[in-house]
């Protein structure tokens, strides 16, 4: 197999191929990263002839702040103190893949009921993640109101986890042998009284957005990926799962307490931006379907395992762990050398893969449309440099 | 009931012949009023525009500057007003400058043309519909300069797709003007007012009238570059468009002229097809038309005008952005065949004399 590597340099000064018979010229655009609709420091270099996108060169490094290597220089439970900054929609996720890898090595215990707070927080966070991407969805599609839509529904999650874990968004939750606090007295109420109140709300967003016809126009059919592609670019999470890929390690590996819960996973056809739209819309429907059966039952027990001071001993050797976050796949490789402190720690992180979809997506698309098919992708940049 | 219909110009020209200095003075006053109206306006455009968007969007917004913040919009004016003029060093110096004056030229010359009341009219001219296409067009020159003057690939991308965008819907929203020109029979704007006595021409018309109506708020919408048409801003894809690199007061020229466009287009399609100034009037019902003529000509310009605007801003917190070949594809294969279907369809009509209440 041979890598075709070429410079930014080399792309720019390359030959031009416009295509219109009038004299025109291509040329190159900085998407970034300073701009409103790549969600933070992301670069894209964009080739354009006119409105036309020949090719997107993703430009990274602006936000990277070395979190991997940080980790060599803490224990293990301090390790998950950090991750939640990488993809910070999805910080529980984060917390718990670290923890589900530290478990594993060192074969440290869990009750049914750490399991279950465990799973039913994560599927919160999934759908507070996929509301902030719906209400940003439609603001890059040019409608602003979605966007304070989706934050007022997820405001009330970030309410109910604030109650019960102290912070918002960056939150420390999950930990190596349990969760850090139980929950709280009024947690099962507040989920409930939101269960209920989302629901209706989730007809009131198909009215603003899925039924609108400039919405339609817009996303369907454009920013088309194949099952094969999305499998070679590594794609996981909802913009595999739109091409057509039933690959959900809920469903495929279960962890916590999924093997247990009654759930569809929403797969599409054609990998374009509309089902990439529709699996998301049909996976928050999914995650109130889980939290509905797992809200009277979560079981009794004990919530932490190990005594707060404990040292965790990781026996040497290689050990991964993956699960599924709101955007894909996010797997924790360890390298121990027996020692307190992990040799080596490296996220594959789900945004940095369904990136460079947009390469694939974006060329011989208009300039509108390289803006949907990058919010249909749902990156956070944070967890790209890590 | 009779209108007493005479434009703020014909009046200054009586004074003439008497007496020059008061023709002069009243020449003065009319342009301070004007330009007080526009400012005022302006201000309070941006103000209802801040508050309806909140309330589509569950919020209250400004609340803080004044009484629910009515003065939020003077503080606006008076930061846009301190901020630092950046002529970018690269850019072309003269045209930059000198392209926030045409934008805000062209809206300001419209404006003197609208018949708000049957008194308050700077000038009426018979060929009122026609000036109000012609000088409306310069807005987009000024759009134009900005972009290619900025030296910016995104101003450069955003005033290309207005300057297309702007030229192609004029001519869908002639031919919806046109329709009631051929029902009016005239050009002249306090005219078509005046035709609208027996009642307005969005009902009057068999169904030609509510076409016209729906092509020109469409192309209309689309000419002030609002949502679902502000491709040329389309922040969300080239920052800020054409006025990327304006900064301070010759932003907020940009800004001004842009809401007041919109103030233009409501006027005008009130005017044209809600009866301006006209009360609502059904045929020769005259104790019916007697009880509407008690509210004042200028505050039914003023509610009609108030209701346009509001549509408008509703259309701008709803709908989401189309794309650049939709957009033309709209114009050209939708409003354009559909605009002239409904031309000779209104043709038809006055030619046999088929809509109501004709003479």
């Amino acid at each position: 197999m041979s890598v075709h590597v070429s410079t930014l340099q080399a792309r720019i000064s390359g030959e031009s191929t416009a295509s219109s018979p009038l004299s025109t010229e291509e040329y190159f655009v900085n998407m970034g990263p300073q701009h409103p609709s790549t969600h933070g420091v992301l670069r894209l270099v964009l080739r354009l002839d006119g409105e036309t996108v020949r090719e997107v060169v993703p430009v990274l490094g602006y936000i990277h702040r070395g979190i991997e290597k940080m980790g060599e220089h803490g224990n293990y439970r301090q390790f998950v103190h950090l991750v939640d900054r990488m993809d910070y929609l999805s910080a529980l996720a984060n917390n718990w893949a670290v923890t589900m890898v530290v478990e594993k090595a060192a074969k440290m215990e869990t009750t049914e009921r750490i399991q279950a707070i465990r799973t039913l927080v994560c599927e919160l966070q999934r759908i507070q993640s996929h509301l902030l991407w719906w209400g940003v969805f439609g603001m890059d599609l040019g409608g602003f109101t979605p966007f304070f839509y989706g934050l007022r529904e997820r405001e009330q999650i970030c309410d109910i986890f604030e109650k019960t874990i102290g912070a918002r968004l960056t939150m420390n939750y999950i930990q190596p042998g349990g969760v850090m606090f139980d929950i709280h007295p009024e947690f099962v109420k507040d989920v409930k009284a939101f269960i209920s109140y989302l629901k209706p709300k989730l007809v009131e967003y198909d009215a603003l957005v899925t039924d609108n016809v400039i919405i339609q126009e817009r996303i369907r059919g454009i920013g088309k990926l194949s099952a094969e592609r999305a499998i070679a670019l590594g794609a996981t999470g909802p913009v595999l799962r739109a091409s057509g890929v039933a690959h959900d390690l809920r469903k495929s590996e279960p962890y916590g307490v999924y093997s247990q819960l009654d759930f569809d996973v929403p797969v599409g056809k054609d990998g374009d931006c509309w089902d990439r739209y529709w699996v998301r819309m049909e996976e928050m429907r999914q995650s109130v379907r889980m939290i509905e059966q797992l809200i009277d039952n979560i079981p009794e027990g004990k919530t932490f395992m190990v005594k707060p001071a404990a040292k965790i001993k990781v026996p040497a050797g290689v050990h991964y762990s993956h699960l599924e976050t709101a955007r894909g796949i996010l797997g924790v490789l360890l390298v121990s050398d027996g020692k307190e402190a992990p040799y080596r720690i490296h996220c594959r992180t789900p945004n940095f893969n369904n990136l460079w979809c947009i390469g694939e997506m974006a060329t011989g698309g208009r300039m509108g449309d390289l803006v949907a098919m990058l919010s249909s992708i749902d990156i956070v940049v944070p967890d790209i440099d890590r | 009931m009779s209108w007493q219909v005479k434009s703020i110009a014909e009046r200054t020209g009586d004074l003439l012949p008497g007496s020059p200095w008061t023709a002069v003075l009243y020449v003065l006053l009319t342009i301070l009023a004007v330009t007080a109206f526009v400012t005022v306006a302006g201000l309070v455009l941006i103000y209802a525009e801040r508050k309806i968007a909140a309330h589509f969007q569950c919020r209250v917004g400004p609340m803080r500057v004044g009484w629910h913040g009515v003065l939020q919009s003077i503080a606006d004016a008076i930061k846009l007003l301190m901020k630092e003029d950046i002529v970018p060093r690269d850019a072309d110096a003269l045209l930059h400058i000198l392209a926030p004056v045409l934008s805000f030229a062209g809206m300001l010359l419209v404006m003197i043309a609208l018949p708000m009341s049957p008194t308050v009219q700077v000038s009426d001219m018979n060929i009122g519909v026609l000036y109000v296409t012609a000088v409306s067009g310069l807005g987009v020159l000024g759009i134009l300069l900005g972009g290619w003057s900025s030296n910016n690939k995104w101003s450069l991308l955003g005033a290309m797709r207005a300057g297309a965008q702007i030229i192609s819907y004029e001519v869908s929203a002639t031919l919806a003007l046109l329709v009631v020109v051929l029902f009016a029979g005239t050009l002249q704007l306090s005219g078509i007012v005046q035709s609208q006595e027996t009642g307005w021409w969005i009902w009057r018309a068999h169904g030609c009238g509510i076409v016209a109506f729906a092509i020109f708020l469409i192309a209309g919408t689309a000419e002030i570059n609002r949502t679902p048409f502000d491709l040329a801003e389309g922040e969300s894809e080239l920052t800020a468009g054409f006025h990327t690199e304006y900064s301070g007061l010759r932003f907020s020229f940009f800004f001004l002229s842009e809401f007041l466009n919109m103030f233009v287009l409501a006027a005008m399609a009130s005017t044209l097809f809600f009866g301006g100034w006209m009360p609502l009037h059904i045929g020769h019902f005259a104790g019916f038309n007697g009880i509407m003529d008690l509210l004042p000509p200028g505050l039914w310009f003023t509610l009609k005008t108030t209701a346009m605007i509001f549509l408008i801003m509703w259309f701008r917190w709803t709908f989401p952005r189309l794309r650049v070949d939709q957009l033309m594809r709209l114009e050209w294969k939708i409003l354009l065949p559909i605009g002239f279907v409904n031309l000779f369809v209104s043709a038809a009509c006055v030619v046999t004399g088929f809509y109501f209440f004709a003479q």
